[in-house]
C-alpha cells in the first residue's frame, strides 16, 4: 500500500477518470480482470474493444461500484471511489454519466421523467416522491431534448420511442448528472448501423462540449477508430493494447479476438 | 459430433415418465376417494330433487323486511371497503419488504412469514379467532379482512416486484439516486398497473368475504342469512341471496370503471 491509496483525495486535474491496478474474482482464483490501469482526462475519448466475456462490462461496472472491483482503485476527479460507502458513494455516482446497452429506461414513464431521473441523485426522496424538481432542471431537460430533437416526445411515454431515440434520453439522463466521465457500456449494440453513428457522434460530441471523459465499451472496431482518439483492448482480463487508433495492426486484433479468419 | 459415422439421433421431447406416473397417481386416488366418502349416482339424483323443492319453496323472494337487508347490506360494504382500504395500505409496504431481488434475506425472510402466515387460515376461522378476541360485530369482520388482503395482494405485490426488469434500477443505482428514489422511479412504475389489478380483485374478494363471516358472527349479512336458514325463512332468504348477487356485480362493474381509469 502506498500512501496514495490511503488518501482519499489525490491532486488530479478536474474531469479525470483513472483507474490503478484493477483486479476483479467473481470465483476466487479466477480473475476475470487482471491488473487494469489506465487514465483518461477532459475532452478525450477511450474505446475499450474486446471479445464476448472478457471482463468490458465488469470494467465498466467496477468504476462506479455498481460490480464492486476485488482489489485496485477508481479516481474520479481525484477521488477514490472503491474506498466509498453508502451516501458517500451514491454522491459520487453523480459524478459518474453512464449509458447502457438496453438503454435502461423506465419504460413506463415519459421522456421527462427518464431524463429527470439523472437528477434523483441531487434531490431528497421526498422532494423525487413529489415531482418536485428544480425549475432549472426542468428547463435543462427541455434544452436538452430539444437538442436531440426530442423535444415533442417529452411526455411520452419512454416505450414508445425507436431505438435511436431511446439511446438519446438514456444519453440524457446521463447528462443531467452534470458528470464527471461518461462511461458507455455497448451502446450501439441494440442500433443500426446509421443510427449507431449518430449516437457515437452525439457521445463525442458532448465528451467535448462538456470537457469530460468517454469510456466506451464497443465491439464494433470500425465505429471505435472512427470515433475515439484512444483505443485499448482486452484479452483474457489483461489490456494487450493501448494506443491511438492508427497502430492498432491485425496483430493486436488477433491477439484481442483471436484467430484470422475473421479479419478482411 | 464431426465424424462422418451417421449417428442416430434420440428424440429431442424427454418423456416425463415421473409426471405421467404423477397423473395416474392423482387418477387413481380420486377414484379412491370417491367411493371412500361414499359419492354415488343415486344420492347425486336424490340430492337434485331434494334441491329442486328447495328452490320452489325460495319463490318468490319476499323483500317485505327490506329495511333490516337494506341496514345489513350497507354494513357488508362499510366492512369491504374498510377492510380493503387499510388491508391495501398496508399490503403495499409488507409486499415491498417481501420481495427478494430488492431486499437482502434477513430483511425478507420476516415479511414473507407474515404473509404466509395471513394465508394459512380461510378466513371463517381467523373471523372466529377475531370474534373470541374482539367480540360479536363488524369490527371482528373488518379484521379478518384485512389479515386476508395482505395475505392475497401482499404475496402476489411481493411476486410482481420479483419479475420486474431490473435493467432500470441498474441505472438509476448508477446514477446515485438514494434508495427510496428508485423504488418510486424504477420499481412502483412496472408494478403499479398489476398492483391497481389486484386491490380491486381483493375487494370483490372483500366483498364477497364480508357476506360470509357474519355466520360466525363476524358482522355484516352473512348473520342475517344464516338465521334466515335455520329458521327455513326461505323466501327471505331468496331475497338475501339476489340482494348479494346484485351488490357483487355492481362492484364488479365499479371494478372495471376503475381500471379503466389506470390503464
Amino acid at each position: 500500500m502506498t500512501t496514495d491509496q490511503n488518501n482519499m483525495q489525490v491532486s488530479l486535474p478536474q474531469r479525470s477518470i483513472r483507474i490503478e491496478n484493477l483486479f476483479k474474482e467473481y470465483v476466487p482464483g479466477k480473475p476475470i480482470l487482471k491488473d487494469i490501469s489506465f487514465e483518461v482526462q477532459g475532452k478525450s475519448s477511450v474505446a475499450i474493444i474486446g471479445a464476448s466475456g472478457t471482463g468490458k462490462s465488469t470494467l465498466i461496472r467496477c468504476v462506479n461500484k455498481l460490480i464492486p472491483p476485488t482489489a485496485g482503485n477508481v479516481f474520479i476527479s481525484g477521488e477514490n471511489i472503491t474506498k466509498l460507502q453508502g451516501s458517500e458513494l451514491r454522491e459520487a455516482r453523480r459524478k459518474i454519466g453512464m449509458v447502457f446497452q438496453e438503454f435502461n429506461l423506465v419504460e413506463r414513464l415519459s421522456v421527462m421523467e427518464n431524463v429527470l431521473c439523472g437528477r434523483l441523485g441531487y434531490l431528497t426522496p421526498w422532494r423525487a416522491w413529489l415531482r418536485k424538481y428544480p425549475q432549472t432542471d426542468i428547463d435543462q431537460a427541455y434544452e436538452l431534448l430539444e437538442s436531440m430533437g426530442l423535444y415533442d416526445f417529452a411526455r411520452q411515454r419512454a416505450d414508445s420511442l425507436s431505438g435511436g431515440q431511446r439511446q438519446r434520453v438514456g444519453i440524457a439522463r446521463a447528462v443531467m448528472q452534470d458528470p464527471h466521465v461518461l462511461l458507455a457500456d455497448e451502446p450501439t449494440s441494440s442500433l443500426d448501423p446509421k443510427t449507431s453513428v449518430e449516437i457515437m457522434e452525439l457521445l463525442v460530441a458532448l465528451s467535448e462540449a462538456h470537457d469530460i471523459p468517454l469510456v466506451i465499451n464497443i465491439h464494433d472496431v470500425e465505429l471505435a477508430k472512427r470515433f475515439t482518439s484512444r483505443i485499448v483492448g482486452l484479452s483474457n482480463g489483461g489490456i494487450v493494447f493501448d494506443g491511438p487508433p492508427s497502430e492498432l495492426t491485425e496483430e493486436h486484433l488477433k491477439t484481442i479476438y483471436g484467430g484470422a479468419s475473421w479479419l478482411q | 459430433m464431426t465424424g462422418v459415422v451417421k449417428v442416430k439421433h434420440s428424440s429431442p421431447f424427454k418423456a416425463n415418465w415421473w409426471g405421467r406416473f404423477g397423473w395416474v397417481l392423482a387418477i387413481l386416488y380420486a377414484i379412491y376417494a370417491a367411493n371412500f366418502l361414499d359419492v354415488s349416482w343415486t344420492r347425486f339424483v336424490a340430492g337434485l330433487g331434494n334441491g329442486a323443492d328447495f328452490l320452489s319453496e325460495m319463490i318468490p323472494p319476499n323483500f317485505t323486511r327490506w329495511q333490516l337487508l337494506l341496514g345489513n347490506l350497507l354494513e357488508t360494504v362499510q366492512m369491504a371497503v374498510i377492510a380493503s382500504v387499510f388491508g391495501i395500505l398496508c399490503s403495499l409496504p409488507i409486499g415491498l419488504c417481501a420481495a427478494r431481488n430488492l431486499l437482502p434475506n434477513w430483511v425478507t425472510w420476516p415479511f414473507r412469514t407474515f404473509i404466509a402466515l395471513c394465508r394459512s387460515f380461510h378466513p371463517v376461522i381467523i373471523a372466529i379467532l377475531f370474534v373470541k378476541a374482539v367480540g360479536f360485530g363488524p369490527l371482528a369482520g373488518i379484521l379478518t379482512l384485512v389479515l386476508a388482503s395482505i395475505g392475497f395482494i401482499g404475496k402476489l405485490f411481493a411476486e410482481a416486484i420479483e419479475e420486474i426488469s431490473m435493467k432500470p434500477l441498474e441505472a438509476l443505482r448508477a446514477s446515485g439516486a438514494p434508495f427510496s428514489s428508485v423504488i418510486v422511479y424504477g420499481v412502483l412504475p412496472q408494478v403499479l398497473n398489476r398492483f391497481i389489478g389486484f386491490s380491486s380483485y381483493q375487494f370483490d374478494v372483500n366483498l364477497r368475504n364480508s357476506t360470509m363471516v357474519g355466520i360466525v358472527g363476524a358482522g355484516g349479512v352473512g348473520g342475517t342469512l344464516f338465521a334466515a336458514f335455520q329458521r327455513f325463512d326461505y323466501d327471505f332468504l331468496a331475497a338475501i341471496l339476489l340482494s348479494i348477487i346484485a351488490l357483487v356485480m355492481m362492484s364488479e362493474f365499479m371494478s372495471v370503471q376503475i381500471k379503466k381509469v389506470f390503464q
